[in-house]
């Protein structure tokens, strides 16, 4: 705070030189992710994507301090990733929204502030906030197994919220949800974080809805897990229903789906050797 | 009807159905008792070995002995509520110990491996042996515990109860699922926060039913060592002084088995409403 120069400019997730590797100098040795580097902008959606085994999640739990990097290093808004998870300075969502059935909707939503040492007058006044956000104020009290897949992934967002983190890590968040719900969280997800200037990174394997959500879409490959394109979106900020129909939208589709088609192709080339 | 109408109806008809079919069988049945290829098979119906039903319920009313003031009813139920304050006691320590256990063995895989061998085993030890050896050691220690037969038929009761909670409780803080538990990770919350918050919560529903049993087997260890030490204000002390009566006051033995039987059903219905607290907001099919 005390310079504030440094404090704006600064990216809010670095990425740099970023070696994974599962069970090292074992047989069943995994490289997971090698040579990754990657700088996101304060309030940027970025999309990751690729097919199975690219290391996208294992990159999203790399940058959320769940793993540790075999080499190379990840700063997050100045610090280690490591400090970042320890402050919470990061929100994070899952295919499963991971709500706890026996606590109440509020309760859930409460629960990191509660691991903060948040009051209760002051959690709760936070909860309602995100319930208002995330537009099921009237459900408070339900328990999360009486609510829809859709409701329950919503409240699953707002706990990931609930502290204001400037950071948001998304693991496939929409992915058991179906194609009409999908498409409406996608934009209530849009609308929420422009709202509040978070920064996203946004694990999906489905294509439309990396490219609708994104102002980057960094395209991924396996085997090893590495980066091999990065698509810039440049539709705006103000995307709607009208975006998902625009040409410009059609176009970067396309991109990245030939992005994915070139791994595909590379790794049909490199043969039988694989298999 | 509403459920649970319904299921009293079920409770008092299976009564029913059992006693007919005990009196069925004693009008029916050969008097002497009969034999199936040599074998004794059938049991005997004069009214020594199985008296009339009304006559275990009249039994109630009259004194414990001949011209004593108190109707058996009474004395009973003195044993039974004795009893039952002992299985619950030892339902409560056993309970606890068996969390405790299981939070220890989760917590350190090698107190698990160490332990759990023995824990299976001991649970072989048959406790007609185990009360005489617990008491005895007591009774060795000073004379005061000596006089505390009834702590050595607590002590028995928490050796069953303990167990069915442990191994449920530890199933379940072993069974919680990986993305909560990333979650309580990416929050920085340490072990003992993790179990609290989610560990615990995410266990109750297989410690329910780990208590129900537990709950049964308080009962039996109670009574089975009252039997086994002859604990003096027991219901099984009762159980084994009307056996010796059993020739000549037949239905006598029956009033303390309809005394055992009514201490296991208070205790199931304390289970009840335990599991009722336990199990309170969470998802109906679960319940």
């Amino acid at each position: 705070m005390e310079n504030p120069m440094t404090e704006t400019s600064q990216a809010a997730v670095v990425v740099r030189d970023v070696e994974k590797i599962f069970n090292q100098g074992k047989p069943n040795q995994v490289d997971a992710l090698v040579g990754i580097d990657l700088d996101i902008q304060p309030g940027e959606f970025i999309s990751l994507i690729g097919p199975s085994g690219c290391g996208k999640s294992t990159l999203l739990r790399l940058v959320a301090d769940l793993l540790e990097p075999t080499t190379g290093t990840i700063t997050i808004h100045g610090k280690s990733a490591h400090q970042a998870r320890v402050d919470q300075d990061y929100g994070m969502a899952f295919q499963q929204s991971g709500l706890f059935e026996w606590r109440s909707v509020e309760r859930n939503i409460e629960l990191p502030l509660e691991l903060k040492g948040w009051d209760k007058a002051k959690r709760r006044e936070r909860a309602q906030e995100m319930l208002e956000l995330v537009k099921l104020p009237e459900f408070a009290k339900h328990m999360p197994w009486q609510l829809s897949g859709g409701m329950q992934q919503r409240i699953a967002i707002a706990r990931a919220l609930a502290s204001h983190p400037k950071l948001l890590l998304m693991d496939e968040p929409f992915g058991a949800l179906d194609e009409m719900t999908r498409e409406h969280m996608q934009a209530e997800l849009l609308r929420i974080c422009a709202a509040a200037g978070t920064t996203v990174v946004f694990v999906t394997h489905s294509i439309p809805e990396a490219v609708y959500l994104a102002d980057r879409v960094v395209v991924m490959s396996p085997r090893p897990g590495r980066i091999t394109d990065i698509v810039d979106v440049g539709l705006g900020r103000d995307r709607n229903e009208l975006t998902r129909e625009a040409g410009d939208f059609f176009a970067r589709v396309t991109e990245v789906r030939e992005a994915l088609r070139g791994i595909e192709l590379a790794d049909q080339a490199r043969g039988i050797e694989d298999r | 009807m509403t459920k649970r109408g319904r299921r009293f109806l079920m409770f008092v008809l299976a009564f029913v159905f059992v006693a007919s079919a005990w009196e069925l069988y004693k009008a029916v049945g050969p008097e002497e008792g009969g034999t199936v290829l040599g074998m004794r098979i059938l049991a005997r119906t004069d009214d020594r070995a199985m008296p009339h039903i009304w006559d275990m319920f009249a039994r109630f009313g009259d004194p414990e002995v001949r011209g004593g003031e108190e109707s058996i009813f009474v004395v009973v139920l003195r044993a039974a509520w004795y009893s039952f304050r002992c299985s619950l006691l030892a339902f409560v320590a056993g309970s606890a110990l068996g969390i405790g256990l299981a939070v220890l063995m989760a917590r350190f895989r090698l107190f698990e491996r160490a332990l759990m061998p023995y824990l299976v085993i001991s649970q072989t030890v048959p406790i007609i042996v185990l009360a005489p050896l617990i008491f005895s050691l007591m009774a060795y220690q000073s004379r005061e515990l000596a006089e505390k037969t009834w702590l050595a038929a607590v002590l028995l009761g928490v050796f069953l109860a303990f167990f069915p909670v442990a191994m449920g409780t530890l199933r379940g803080l072993q069974s919680t699922p990986a993305a909560p538990l990333e979650l309580m990770d990416s929050y920085a919350a340490g072990w003992w926060k993790t179990l609290w918050k989610l560990r615990f919560p995410n266990a109750v529903p297989y410690l329910a039913p780990a208590l129900r049993l537990a709950g049964a087997a308080a009962v039996v260890g109670v009574t089975v060592s009252e039997i086994s030490l002859g604990v003096r204000f027991g219901v099984g002390r009762l159980i084994l002084s009307y056996g010796q009566e059993a020739t000549s006051d037949p239905p006598k033995l029956y009033t303390a088995v309809f005394g055992a039987a009514a201490l296991g059903l208070v205790m199931a219905a304390v289970v009840m409403v335990v599991d009722r607290l336990l199990m309170r907001n969470r998802p109906p099919e679960a319940a």
